[in-house]
């Protein structure tokens, strides 16, 4: 499923004191199956951008094209469109309402209107994917420790099988075996659904382990696109915009300001190893 | 969605009017809002109607933001002209149907709405120029005497404050619920009043919930910081009058005694 932008403006409190502008005539496009990050200092206006491309903010100007559909002509279906485009908002846990978990994560697949064993079977699905344990399937959300709450929230929208998956910061407050399990996740619907990821997220390390791509975002701007070895090799700019770069980035880069030769463009943690230890193998 | 609300009217700028002590604005509101039940000529009008058109041009908010005020009272305001129109004793103007058009009954009409429009727009100036917090404080230092008859006046503004402040987070997490929702499908504009109600169920839970976690939050956080109530509490920005305050009040305590001496002599 193919997303493109089209020169997106959106301003929040339109005529007022309180004017803002979030996204400031933005354009891009998002290829099927891509597996792209959204960096961004906090207000940069990420978050008000993923609420655009599901058209749960409509942009004052601009469009959304959706496999070549405008999504914002009238008579679009939007509530199709976001059985489609699954986002998982930050702090997801705090949407589960239902009695037990089972009918709420039920509650995404129900809405878009599929049959009760249908519903029941996706449900059932997106609850073993998320590895929730089975005796917690019928307990009350709120019942849930803080890490198992995420999960229930996230198979809520993994049970409607989207073709694309946006995370607003899915790792925000985890664990450290929590955050891996997200991304353990989300290359599993890669492998198994082909699912297109696009993942806001302050984590570099993470980011440069995992994305294809790099969108930054500054001021409501896309000002920089590209692989991560391309886009973290402006350290010095990103670092200005309250960024950073990956750990793996910034040791290589002290080497070579060391005089050891070694190749800055490497962001992956096992690339960086094999780099370092190639200088004291065949190296010498 | 919801974040183009603004919640709170007040409309941030700098003016005479916005630095005044909210005490001496509520006491202001206070008499030009006695003041507006005195007059009974034109005169008395005329004079409200200045006063008030003044402490709006002093005030520095647009005229727009003043008349918004009126539309949540435009259906009371049409109800109270009609009801007066029609069921006033007096001279008969025009019949209509069973009803009778009186002259008194416009005369008291028209009289009615302008005074209610002079109430509300007079309370505007204050709500708009003066932050909730401010307001409260002000409340509770206007009020202070009453603790003598056991109510507990910094409990209840306290209260209100915290209420007040709590209304833009429960608007945010409201929209984000709402978002959340709709991004799972639910049908928040369209559909019969019973699936609607229905509707609300995914959203009122969540709300509800973190209501409480907030309050609960702040409890601990008071808490912590050995919050114990009123007693022997002091303040960071203590109220104080200034300058400009007791010029305040010579201007309103003229526009009283005008006002009064209009109504006494004609």
């Amino acid at each position: 499923m193919s997303i493109i932008a089209d020169h997106l403006t959106y301003i929040y409190n339109k005529g007022t004191v309180y004017e803002k502008k979030a996204v400031n005539d933005v354009s891009f496009s998002i290829k099927d199956g891509e597996y792209v990050a959204l960096i961004g200092h906090t207000g940069s206006g990420k978050s008000t951008l993923i609420q655009l491309l599901n058209g749960l903010l409509k942009p004052q100007s601009g469009t959304v094209y959706v496999n070549g559909e405008d999504i914002f002509v009238k008579d679009y279906d939007l509530r199709a469109l976001r059985g489609r485009i699954g986002i998982v908002f930050q702090y997801p846990e705090y949407q589960l309402f239902e009695e037990d978990v089972f009918t709420d994560v039920c509650f995404g697949p129900k809405n878009l209107g599929l049959d009760r064993q249908e519903t029941e079977l996706r449900a059932y699905e997106a609850l073993k994917m998320v590895e929730l344990p089975d005796e917690a399937f019928f307990q009350s959300p709120f019942d849930l420790s803080g890490g198992e709450k995420r999960r229930a929230a996230i198979a809520g929208v993994l049970a409607m099988k989207p073709d694309v998956l946006i995370l607003d910061e899915p790792v925000a407050g985890l664990d450290p075996a929590g955050r891996e399990w997200i991304f353990r996740l989300l290359s599993k619907l890669r492998k198994e659904r082909q699912t297109t990821v696009i993942l806001v997220s302050h984590s570099m390390d993470d980011i440069a382990e995992h994305a294809e791509r790099i969108m930054v975002v500054d001021d409501g701007s896309i000002v920089m696109d590209g692989t991560p070895a391309e886009v973290f090799s402006y350290g010095k700019e990103l670092m200005e915009m309250g960024l950073d770069i990956p750990r793996v980035s910034r040791l290589l880069y002290m080497l070579k300001e060391n005089g050891v030769n070694v190749n800055t463009d490497i962001v992956t943690f096992k690339q960086a190893i094999e780099e370092v230890a190639g200088l004291f193998g065949k190296g010498r | 969605m919801l974040r183009d609300i603004t919640l709170g009217q007040y409309y941030p700028t700098d003016s005479y009017i916005h630095r005044l002590d909210p005490r001496t604005k509520i006491t202001g509101t206070f008499i030009y809002m006695i003041s507006v039940f005195l007059i009974r000529d034109i005169w008395g009008y005329i004079a409200a109607f200045l006063f008030l058109a003044f402490m709006i041009r002093v005030s520095h908010v647009p005229v727009k933001f003043m008349v918004r005020g009126l539309k949540g009272i435009f259906i009371i305001l049409i109800f109270t002209a009609l009801f007066n129109v029609f069921f006033t004793p007096g001279e008969v103007l025009y019949s209509l149907w069973k009803l009778d058009i009186t002259r008194e009954g416009i005369k008291v009409a028209v009289r009615m709405v302008i005074r209610l429009v002079f109430l509300i727009m007079g309370s505007s100036v204050m709500t708009l120029t003066t932050t909730p917090n401010n307001l409260t404080d002000g409340l509770e230092r206007l009020f202070r005497p009453l603790k003598r008859f056991k109510l507990p006046v910094h409990e209840i503004a306290m209260m209100m404050s915290i209420a007040l402040g709590f209304i833009p987070i429960l608007v945010d997490e409201l929209d984000k619920i709402m978002k959340a929702q709709s991004a799972r499908g639910a049908d928040l504009e369209n559909g019969k009043l019973s699936t609607r109600i229905r509707t609300l169920i995914p959203i009122l839970v969540p709300l509800f919930v973190s209501a409480f976690r907030h309050a609960g939050d702040l409890a601990t956080a008071m808490e912590a910081r050995c919050y114990h109530g009123g007693e022997g509490r002091t303040r960071m920005k203590p109220l104080r009058y200034g300058k400009q305050d007791y010029s305040a009040y010579t201007v309103i305590i003229l526009y009283l005694v005008t006002v009064i001496a209009i109504a006494v002599m004609l």
